[in-house]
């Protein structure tokens, strides 16, 4: 009985679809946002459909009259079903709509800071869509571009692939706010990047007597490529004397970092930032 | 005896039957063995992209079903959300239902960002989709086209952020 009224569920549904006839005058392709008319034949009233998950549209029409879309009416891409039910017949079409004039860059660009003279590190990610917010597929040509005030800036053209290109570019040698551009005709985007120096070069400290204590100062801190690192990065100094060490984290302030510590005469004293070692000095009481 | 044998039959005949329902329902799927780079895909990443995206397909079908927008909070977010919510809400003034049941996904992954903030895929999908206009259904139409779906990670799974078919 079962078994009966499956095969007899899925013969109706055969039935419907051969009381299906095509529609005929319906594009194969529209472009979105813009104004199309599907003519009909016979006479009577008649609905017309169209479907997908872009858009739904129902509208009564007389038949032997153009159905007629207006601009607009359709603008999200997408395929669609358009249906004609009359009283005794059932057309169906299928039809794309597809993006038009790209408008819109979506521009992901990352990280948003990093330091200095890093290869590949800045990635920037682009996604072209029209004025409906329909992902543009064709090919377009993208144009990214990577500039600091003062230094080279670095340009790539990259065309889209199913509407997304990408590229990976270098932080410059020289720190600061980097602008980085995405450009398709008049369209643009911007971000910034703030590049800063990188980890300190030659971190090398000098030691003098001062009473019954040791001032310690570093050499101005430039990373590898003469940027100055950034004030409020913590050096770190230390004593060791007699199997006791005394520690002390100071930030630099002005480009240097000082401090001072226990006169110990045959002190080792050593200085670090990060992962940088800096030189050590063997303290022999100032003699 | 007799009952018994009955009852017997007609369990087997319901089995039957839900796993010729099933069967039906579940569409096929087949994911290409691609590399879509430039980041490195891991597979567990992968399964749960193509897992989520899935799952959006039986989620948009349930909110068009019901002509209910808020389903589609689970799996979608931003402009496809945006855009199927609008329709449905098309779809309801009109007093019309669409019912969408796919068939088959023939998937291709074919992007994933630097940062791992986006994957993008091409889908070749059959669906079946029919219109109902006030619960009496009007049309039905079986399709065969290309979705380019953009997924983005959320909290807790990959959400649907662009989902636009092309022509194939």
């Amino acid at each position: 009985m079962i078994l009966r009224l499956i095969f007899a569920s899925l013969l109706i549904g055969v039935s419907a679809a051969a009381g299906q006839s095509a529609l005929p005058g319906v594009p194969a392709t529209v472009t979105a946002g813009t104004a199309f008319s599907i003519a009909t034949s016979g006479s009577g009233k008649a609905v017309f459909y169209i479907v997908g998950p872009g858009e739904a549209i129902r509208r009564d029409v007389q038949l032997g009259d153009p159905i007629s879309i207006q601009a607009g009416d359709l603008h999200n891409a997408g395929h669609y079903t358009a249906a004609l039910i009359g009283d005794s017949s059932t057309q169906t079409a299928d039809f794309d709509v597809t993006a038009s004039e790209p408008a819109t860059i979506s521009f992901l660009a990352k990280p948003s800071r990093l330091p200095v003279g890093l290869s590949a590190s800045i990635s920037g990610v682009t996604y072209i869509f029209d004025a409906f917010d329909n992902l543009v597929l064709q090919p377009q040509t993208v144009a990214f571009e990577l500039s600091v005030n003062g230094g080279a800036s670095q340009t790539q053209s990259v065309s889209t692939k199913n509407g997304v290109a990408w590229v990976k570019l270098n932080s410059a040698a020289k720190a600061g706010p980097a602008q980085f551009q995405a450009r398709l005709g008049p369209v643009s985007e911007k971000r910034v990047v703030q590049q800063v120096s990188g980890d300190p070069c030659n971190l090398r400290m000098t030691a003098r007597k001062s009473g019954n204590r040791i001032e310690l100062e570093t050499q101005p801190l430039l990373d590898c490529q003469g940027n100055a690192v950034p004030d409020g990065t913590i050096v770190t100094f230390k004593e060791a004397y007699n199997g006791t060490e005394t520690t002390v984290d100071v930030p630099i302030k002005r480009g240097v970092a000082k401090t001072d510590m226990p006169d110990q005469d045959g002190a080792l004293i050593s200085v670090a930032t990060g992962v940088v070692m800096g030189n050590e000095i063997q303290w022999r009481g100032g003699r | 005896m007799r009952t018994s044998f009955t009852i017997a039959l007609l369990t087997l005949c319901s089995a039957f039957v839900v796993i010729f329902a099933l069967a039906f329902d579940k569409p096929s799927v087949r994911v290409a063995p691609s590399a879509p780079g430039p980041r490195t895909l891991e597979d567990q990443t992968r399964t749960a992209v193509i897992k989520d995206y899935m799952a959006s397909w039986n989620t948009m079908g349930q909110a068009f079903e019901a002509n209910n927008p808020a389903l589609l909070d689970s799996e979608f977010v931003g402009s496809a959300r945006e855009k199927l919510a609008n329709t449905i809400e098309d779809q309801r003034k009109a007093g019309i239902q669409t019912l969408y049941q796919d068939r088959s996904h023939d998937i291709s992954l074919v992007f994933y960002s630097p940062e791992g903030l986006s994957v993008q895929l091409l889908d070749t999908v059959e669906y079946d989709v029919k219109i109902l206009d006030h619960g009496k259904e009007q049309a039905s139409q079986h399709v065969r086209c290309r979705y380019v779906a953009v997924l983005t990670p959320t909290e807790v799974r990959w959400k649907v952020r662009i989902f636009q078919s092309s022509p194939s």
